[in-house]
């Protein structure tokens, strides 16, 4: 552990900034631009257009929630419906961050810092930083975070603005195999993510409630889905480690 | 239903930005903020939290199932058992290949297009 190092301070805002950049091309990062080919290649299959899509990845940046927006839009969703699914799927972040959180601050830390950070904590950048940050000096973590994540939600908005220009002049079964890496990329990384029984019973117990949901409400199988599939996963996962203990 | 402010509901140019800011970013962004206000008071143990994530996971999952069994556009052309096939297939390359994603999307990929186009389909 290097933590806390006074010969670390030495070294200039511009060097750390640069160290978080390079986390972009570790592996995590560079399937999650992949996964985001896929999902231009899903925005178009959905008739948005290009600006669209790339406004939603940057201002939203969580590739659940986009697709869960794009979904909403493709159903003809009423903006508070829409937002309300949205708000469902995103509540995940409040935990993540929370988790994350402690790794981030250091001693002088401000506020309005961890707020203007925490629109840059998805998956992927919460799966590398709780990777890398324990080798960070504590006073330097913000600064090698920023770096890292802003670095990746620029690379990915562009990412999409390009792929999804591009696409124009593929073959359409090209985009349509592109846009199939989004849900491999998901299950493999949420089953590699998740911490106990409940999340990997929960990423099946959701996909198996889509059908119930699509019977009973078309627009809404998500929704419904979700709730049903999570407080399945959840009771299920709570009687085993009942019996268990 | 389609009836109220939906995305196409006007034809501002800036209108589907505004739908975009409050039904995608505000409502995502929140939850951030709430994450860094209470950070340090919440117990990210508590059963709360737990039925929290279960819930959000699944609707991720229900997300998934969705792109593969309703798929727009070109995907269509592909059979609903051979997309489903794809997924099952390139997940179990995941878990018994050293549990690489990028194993996953090649495996998977193989199946989608190498499948039909054996049938002769695509």
């Amino acid at each position: 552990m290097t933590t806390d190092t006074t010969e670390a301070d030495e070294r200039t805002t511009a060097y750390w900034i640069l160290r978080g950049m390079r986390q972009v091309l570790s592996a995590p990062a560079l399937i999650l631009i992949t996964a985001h080919l896929g999902f231009a290649g899903l925005a178009r299959e959905a008739g948005i257009g290009w600006l669209e899509a790339s406004f939603m990845v940057f201002t939203i940046w969580a590739l659940p929630a986009n697709l869960i927006l794009l979904g909403a839009v493709s159903a003809g969703l009423s903006l508070a419906a829409a937002a309300f699914a949205v708000g469902l799927s995103s509540l995940r972040l409040m935990p993540m961050v929370i988790a994350l959180l402690p790794d981030l601050k250091g001693p002088r830390t401000r506020p309005l810092t961890l707020y203007l950070l925490s629109h840059f904590i998805a998956v992927t950048a919460w799966v590398v930083a709780l990777d890398r940050l324990p080798d960070i000096p504590r006073d330097r973590r913000t600064t090698f975070f920023a770096g890292f994540a802003v670095t990746l939600t620029v690379i990915n908005t562009l990412a999409v603005a390009i792929a999804f220009n591009l696409m124009g002049q593929l073959p359409a079964l090209v985009t349509g195999a592109l846009a199939f890496f989004t849900p491999v990329y998901f299950l493999t990384s949420l089953y590699g993510s998740a911490r106990d029984m409940t999340g990997r019973l929960a990423l099946f117990t959701g996909m198996l409630a889509v059908p119930l949901g699509n019977w009973l409400a078309p627009s809404f199988d998500i929704l419904i889905a979700g709730i049903v599939g999570g407080v399945a996963a959840y009771a299920i996962g709570r009687a085993r480690s009942a019996r268990a203990a | 239903m389609s009836s109220g402010w939906t995305y196409d509901a006007f034809s501002a140019p800036w209108w589907p930005f505004a739908f975009i800011l409050l039904a995608g970013w505000l409502p995502t962004d929140a939850w951030r903020w709430l994450g860094v206000a209470s950070a340090g008071r919440i117990d990210e143990k508590s059963p709360t939290i737990a039925l929290a994530r279960a819930i959000a996971t699944s609707l991720v999952a229900a997300v998934i199932a969705r792109l593969v069994l309703f798929a727009d556009g070109s995907l269509q052309q592909i059979p609903i058992p051979v997309r489903i096939a794809a997924l099952a297939l390139g997940f179990l390359a995941y878990l018994k290949l050293g549990r690489h994603t990028l194993v996953a999307i090649l495996v998977a990929e193989i199946v989608l297009l190498g499948v039909p186009w054996a049938l002769g389909i695509i």
